[in-house]
């Protein structure tokens, strides 16, 4: 066995860090009752809901009568990682060779802080200082010869929140340890039975005998026992920085003053993409306003981004609905983008030719959209609805269809009891027009409550103002007609629907879709 | 083209008593009337694009011509049967200014939804959205605001020529290739009270430019009767015993697919010159 001493290593520890990560994401106060589910049970809760009763792998309608106000969220192990990845990179900036020891933990080698902090103690608070300026309280942080230990140091620094361990002295500060610890809960039953109950009467036993009856891994859990962790820190290679964000001071409240100062940084998000190799197909632009709000957004491209496209994006969103030249409602400090789907560039190169004719179709409508603003330009799609309105989704260029077009062929194929029998109409008017139905003796055609027509329908003509027209040329005279069709969406719902619809057609030729909602009339469409 | 001339060369190859010189006459007759034609082409290479057969009877030139402009009044599905031809046979078509054109009779007459693009609110950069959809669109079907200068007329005209792209407008164009209108149509199927609208007879007019104005009229079933049996996949008995001649019994094309507009109509379509 060789006899290079462990190195000495800083952990940072911060305690219940999914609930920390949940907290940050959601914008919750991490010090209130809170529990992360997963798969019906809880999953980590937070101190104060600790105090209250709840524990790790409760059903979450135990946790929630022991604490009534316990705020309960869905556990994603992604949203651990994300959130901890800028505090990775905070603590980059203040001591470099960080290793991710799993998301809330890491190790850094103790040798060049310390030195250029002037001490481990002063070191372990520089970063617990970095840590409250991010936000992120109960940090701990142990120092120790090697991880494990340092670790160890970590968990039991109680309210002080740094634990340091001298060099040299890992085997007496691990020795009154349970071996929980070791996390091989195999190997502990086993020392259990043994009548071993601690490491360091793990520790006392013979190198050779533990090789022997526990094999490799049992050796490696000896050396940790005993202090012996010579496992190195393996910083990590900082990612790439691909998001790019500008802030403006004094902030901007004009959108094409942002999308102006902006420009530059746009380019250098496509060239930092590009040489790392990458094109990018969807991203995110976050807007942080003045007021402190964030308004964030994400957008694909049917091919990907070039720099005018990503301020066409910035612009849009910037926008909402209103004009280029439109003030906005808060200043904005800080644009971000945040690069959300890449793929190999090599998967995008033009071929020598030109690449696919779609190229051009895609440009020119981009063209169009930055001229009138991203949903200006659609694609349509037919879902499935009775109204004719609900049959028709517009889908702007280059999203992707709402819920998906597998969504929306499977609404289409439903049965709809109430459709529209025969050839579509032409024109569906956006807004039913009001039309005034009159039957031969002047008054108003009606539907009584059991669905049975007044009288049948003589003419009829569209209304403007709710005012009839009263030239004689402006009625149509009915030729055929059939109806009432009633359609009775939702009718346990107080937002549901409760109508007619009449077929009409005219004297010329001319033939209409007629709703009769409320006692009066609207054109739903035409078929001209 | 027109083969104008005819009728007096015609008159006077009768009146020829030899039969081999009625034959130099006829020969004569030909050769100059294609050099007619030939002198009458105002664009090199015009291009005829797939058209609905009943409306490329009455169209000037037997089809819808690439770089042109046509002016459809008071119809949409009229504009629509225009789009359906081209669109089914894989041209992306776009649809400016109007906001409410029915997407599920545009694709129950044949048009690809996948290749069609809305812009239903240009505002008053419609112009310069027509302008830009020209240039990558096959066809653009447009509802030209009430009022259009015919120098704004003649410049997309320009670009239209340029870049081979159809214009088809929903209101009256200045400089239109042919105008065509809806004449007459009568609805089929509802009755008083009772039934539901089926098909349409209609007879649908083209005055061309090159002809001076003169109409073509065709009569036929738009939509017809396939297009309105096309989701409720069954064919109501009481239709046939109608006595509709011709109503062969096609094979159910499948929902919503492109089908293909250019299957033979019902009826046959009447060209009145």
């Amino acid at each position: 066995m060789s006899t290079v001493s462990a190195v000495r290593t800083i952990v940072l520890w911060c305690p219940d860090w999914p609930v920390t990560a949940a907290a940050r994401a959601h914008g919750l106060d991490a010090s209130q009752p809170l529990a992360l589910t997963d798969r019906g049970t809880v999953f980590a809760c937070s101190a104060a809901a600790r105090e209250e009763g709840v524990r790790r792998g409760l059903r979450i309608r135990e946790a929630q009568s022991r604490c009534t106000e316990l705020v309960v969220l869905a556990y994603d192990a992604l949203l651990d990682q994300r959130i901890f990845e800028p505090v990775l990179t905070a603590i980059e900036n203040i001591m470099p060779g960080v290793q991710p020891l799993r998301p809330g933990t890491c190790a850094i080698r103790a040798q060049g802080p310390s030195r250029y902090y002037g001490g481990e103690a002063q070191a372990a608070k520089v970063l617990l200082d970095a840590l409250e300026a991010m936000g992120i309280s109960g940090a701990k942080v142990g120092i120790a010869d090697g991880p494990f230990t340092a670790e160890q140091a970590a968990r039991l620094s109680g309210a002080h929140a740094t634990g340091i361990v001298a060099a040299g002295e890992a085997a007496a500060f691990l020795a009154p340890l349970p071996l929980a610890v070791l996390d091989r809960p195999e190997l502990s039953s086993v020392l259990l039975r043994l009548g071993i109950r601690c490491l360091g009467d793990f520790a006392a036993l013979p190198e050779r005998d533990v090789l022997v009856r526990f094999g490799e891994d049992g050796a490696r859990a000896h050396l940790l026992a005993r202090g012996l962790d010579k496992t190195d820190v393996a910083p990590r290679t900082p990612p790439p920085q691909l998001e790019v964000a500008q802030d403006f001071e004094p902030p901007l409240d004009r959108i094409d003053q942002v999308t102006f100062a902006f420009r530059r940084s746009a380019e250098g998000f496509v060239a930092g993409l590009r040489e790392a190799g990458l094109v990018c197909t969807g991203l995110k632009i976050l807007m942080h306003t003045e007021s402190g709000q964030v308004q964030e957004r994400e957008w694909l491209h049917p091919r990907w981004f070039t720099a005018d496209d990503v301020l066409d994006r910035v612009r849009w969103q910037l926008q909402g609905a209103g004009a280029v030249e439109q003030g906005l409602g808060s200043r904005i400090t800080r644009v971000q983008v945040l690069p959300e789907a890449v793929d190999e560039a090599a998967n995008h190169d033009e071929g020598l030719w030109g690449s696919a004719p779609e190229e051009g179709i895609h440009s020119g409508l981009s063209r169009v959209q930055s001229m009138l603003g991203h949903g200006a330009v659609l694609t349509a799609l037919i879902a499935g609805g009775r109204m004719l309105a609900d049959r028709r989704v517009l889908v702007p260029w280059g999203d992707a269809a709402p819920g998906g077009e597998a969504a929306i062929a499977a609404k289409r194929s439903r049965p709809w009891p109430g459709n529209l029998p025969g050839p579509s109409p032409a024109t569906v008017y956006e807004q039913p027009q009001p039309v005034q139905v009159l039957d031969e003796d002047g008054s108003s055609v009606d539907v009584d409550e059991r669905g049975l027509l007044s009288a049948p329908p003589a003419r009829f003509c569209g209304t403007e103002g709710g005012k009839a027209a009263s030239a004689d040329t402006a009625w149509h005279r009915v030729q055929s007609w059939a109806g009432p069709w009633p359609i009775t969406e939702r009718w346990w719902d107080a937002a549901g629907r409760r109508l007619h619809r009449f077929q009409l057609t005219d004297t010329e030729g001319g033939a209409w879709l007629l709703l009769l909602e409320n006692h009066s009339w609207w054109a739903e469409a035409s078929y001209d | 083209m027109e083969p104008l001339l005819e009728s007096p060369f015609g008159e006077a190859s009768e009146s020829a008593p030899a039969a081999a010189g009625a034959a130099a006459a006829a020969s004569q007759v030909s050769t100059l009337q294609a050099r007619i034609r030939q002198m009458q082409e105002r664009r090199l290479g015009s291009k005829s694009i797939p058209t609905m057969p009943a409306l490329a009877r009455i169209l000037p030139g037997g089809a819808l011509q690439a770089g042109a402009a046509y002016s459809v009044l008071g119809s949409a599905s009229l504009g629509m049967a225009l789009l359906s031809g081209p669109s089914a046979a894989g041209a992306w078509c776009s649809v400016v200014g109007i906001p409410s054109f029915g997407i599920e009779a545009a694709a129950r007459c044949g048009i690809n939804l996948e290749r069609l693009v809305l812009v239903p609110d240009p505002g008053n950069q419609w112009l310069t959205v027509t302008a830009a959809l020209m240039d990558v669109m096959s066809l653009v079907l447009m509802r030209p605001p009430s009022k259009v200068s015919a120098s704004d007329a003649s410049r997309l005209g320009a670009r239209l020529r340029q870049r081979g792209s159809t214009l088809i407008a929903l209101g009256e164009w200045p400089q239109s290739e042919a105008t065509l209108r809806i004449e007459n149509s009568s609805w089929d199927g509802l009755g008083s009270g009772h039934g539901h609208l089926q098909a349409r007879l209609v007879t649908v007019s083209a005055g061309a430019r090159s002809r001076g104005g003169k109409p073509r009229t065709a009569r036929f079933w738009f939509p017809d009767r396939d297009q309105a049996d096309l989701d409720l996949g069954l064919r109501a008995p009481e239709l046939s015993a109608a006595g509709l001649p011709g109503l062969s019994p096609a094979p159910q094309p499948p929902l919503l697919e492109p089908t293909s507009p250019l299957r033979e109509l019902p009826f046959k379509a009447a060209v009145n010159s």
